[in-house]
């Protein structure tokens, strides 16, 4: 199948590929989908004490349209506020990257892996915690 | 070397330029109707296409005029199912097929099951091959027709012919037999084997895509329903003006099949040997399918917590197939992989590498390090492959399935 540029480049150069240490209080981990379904993605964010988003690490197996959008989305969260990274919508993921149809739900992946991070900090900090947290799946 | 290694020979190969070279004069000179009978341009053609038939036969041990020409053998196979569940349909509506074959074989089992007849779809051992208990205990007193490949297209795996075809004969059930994957790769003898139906492609052979032909037993006789009727041709089994330059490529790949199947094997044995030698060099990685009972030009192996459509996409200076099928939409993996009992991820993370005639060491030696490098990479990306090196058994984590 033929990929767009874009997903292309983020595949061969992916940003932001790494781990933070899930422990450290400044983090929230996301990890959304099974190995069953070809794709997993783990999405870290590490938050200042304002609120804002000012790293992100991710690592995924799956296609490579998994794969770019991940490493889009890392870019993407960076400098938002968790409400703000929260509003990043599948539809705008796969518009970016140009997906196929059938590489749609890596997009919505994607999303969920945000809002599982952002649910998973806020979580750990005693926030609100959002209805999406069930996605996350469970880790160890 | 030229970019990228083709390594997909199961999907289809080159003709052989032998074979081009004879197919050629059949476009242009000789290009008579060979059911012509009352000239010399049919007549040529004619000689032509019986040529080619006794060279079909020859490669696997039976008379030319046991064979038919077909389109290919997706329609060599729909023809003996279809054709012999309807003949003998008044003796009894089960046939019997294996879970891992060609979508061919099951999809037309499929169409059996909706025109009112009975399949068994037998499971396979995790080595890939049929347990003959199991399939004993599956034939009954309206049993039909039994259907096993020869060789797996994904695995390579060679099922035991000769053994199911005593229990079918013992039994007086016909006995098909997709051959496509195993022309020129392993011996085959149809006076020793008892088959009745033997379906073959000659693009998996080196010769052109669009012809295959199908053994029908004479003696005991088989007889089929036709399924393409217009004129009668091939025995009034299969009719349609013979593609005369197709069946003289046919015929020429498989004259060089029997002349060198022998030492081509030995060569690309060694070499796909050497495949394996160098991927098992690299960690967490797994055979699919016996390595003792398979056809030598094959390699299937799964590198776990490597996702396989991102690792074709990382090799992408070797053309390689993957068993995860997620390039189509149903996102499932490969049917075969999961037959033998592998995990999804697994299944997902395999490669099928087929060596051929054209292969080399030198593009074998590339492949390896380009596999490692690629491997690497990716692992590097994987949260599986980190939570592997953890120490996390990945079977013990609850996923959120989507």
């Amino acid at each position: 199948m033929a990929y767009s540029e874009k997903v292309i480049d983020h595949y061969e150069n992916p940003r932001n590929v790494g781990s933070f240490d899930k422990s450290d209080a400044s983090i929230g981990t996301g990890m959304v989908g099974a190995p069953a379904c070809g794709d997993v993605m783990k999405l870290q964010i590490k938050v200042n004490e304002q609120g804002i988003i000012e790293d992100a690490r991710f690592k995924t197996y799956g296609c490579g349209s998994a794969i770019a959008s991940s490493s889009l989305v890392t870019e993407w969260v960076k400098g938002k506020t968790l409400a703000d990274a929260e509003t990043i919508r599948n539809t705008q993921i796969a518009e970016e990257l140009s997906l196929p149809p059938v590489k749609i739900h890596c997009s919505i992946l994607a999303e969920d892996a945000i809002k599982a991070a952002v649910a998973d900090y806020k979580k750990r900090h005693g926030l609100d915690a959002p209805a999406v947290q069930e996605k996350k799946a469970a880790q160890g | 070397m030229k970019f990228p290694i083709y390594l997909d020979y199961s999907a289809t190969t080159p003709v052989d330029p032998r074979v081009a070279e004879k197919m050629i004069p059949y476009l242009t000179e000789q290009f008579g109707n060979p059911a012509s009978r009352s000239h010399a341009f049919g007549w040529r053609t004619e000689e032509a296409v019986e040529d080619a038939r006794a060279q079909v036969g020859a490669l696997v041990n039976c008379e030319g005029k046991d064979i038919i020409w077909t389109s290919g053998a997706t329609e060599s196979i729909n023809l003996a199912l279809k054709g012999a569940a309807e003949f003998y349909k008044t003796k009894g509506k089960h046939l019997i097929t294996v879970k891992t074959e060609h979508k061919a074989t099951l999809d037309t089992c499929r169409e059996l099951e909706r025109r009112g007849f009975e399949v068994t779809y037998l499971e396979v051992q995790p080595d890939g091959l049929l347990d003959l208990n199991q399939l004993e205990s599956a034939f009954r007193p309206d049993t039909i027709l039994v259907s096993v490949m020869f060789v797996n297209n994904e695995i390579g795996v060679i099922q035991d012919i000769a053994a199911i075809g005593e229990m079918c004969r013992k039994r007086g059930v016909l006995f098909h037999v997709d051959a496509a994957q195993a022309t020129g790769k392993c011996p085959i003898d149809l006076q020793a084997l008892k088959v009745d139906l033997m379906s073959f492609s000659a693009h998996k052979t080196y010769g052109p895509k669009g012809v295959g032909a199908l053994y029908i037993r004479r003696k005991p006789r088989v007889r089929l329903e036709a399924q393409i009727h217009g004129g009668g041709h091939e025995r009034g089994f299969r009719s349609g003006t013979l593609a005369t330059h197709q069946i003289v490529g046919m015929g020429e790949a498989f004259r060089l099949a029997k002349a060198e199947m022998t030492a081509e094997s030995e060569r690309i044995g060694a070499l796909r040997d050497r495949l394996f030698a160098g991927v098992q060099r690299i960690e967490e990685v797994f055979v699919n399918g016996s390595l003792e009972r398979r056809v030598p030009h094959n390699l299937n192996v799964s590198f776990n917590f490597v996702e396989g459509e991102s690792l074709i996409m990382a090799v992408k200076d070797i053309a390689v197939s993957s068993g995860s099928a997620c390039t189509s939409a149903s996102l499932e993996p490969s049917y075969v992989l999961r037959a033998l009992g592998r995990s999804d991820e697994l299944a997902h993370s395999s490669i099928r590498f087929t060596l051929g005639r054209f292969t080399t060491a030198e593009e074998v030696d590339y492949t390896i390090r380009h596999l490692e490098t690629k491997v690497e990479k990716l692992r590097q990306m994987s949260p599986l492959w980190e939570m592997h090196k953890d120490g996390i058994d990945l079977n013990t984590v609850q996923w959120a399935a989507h």
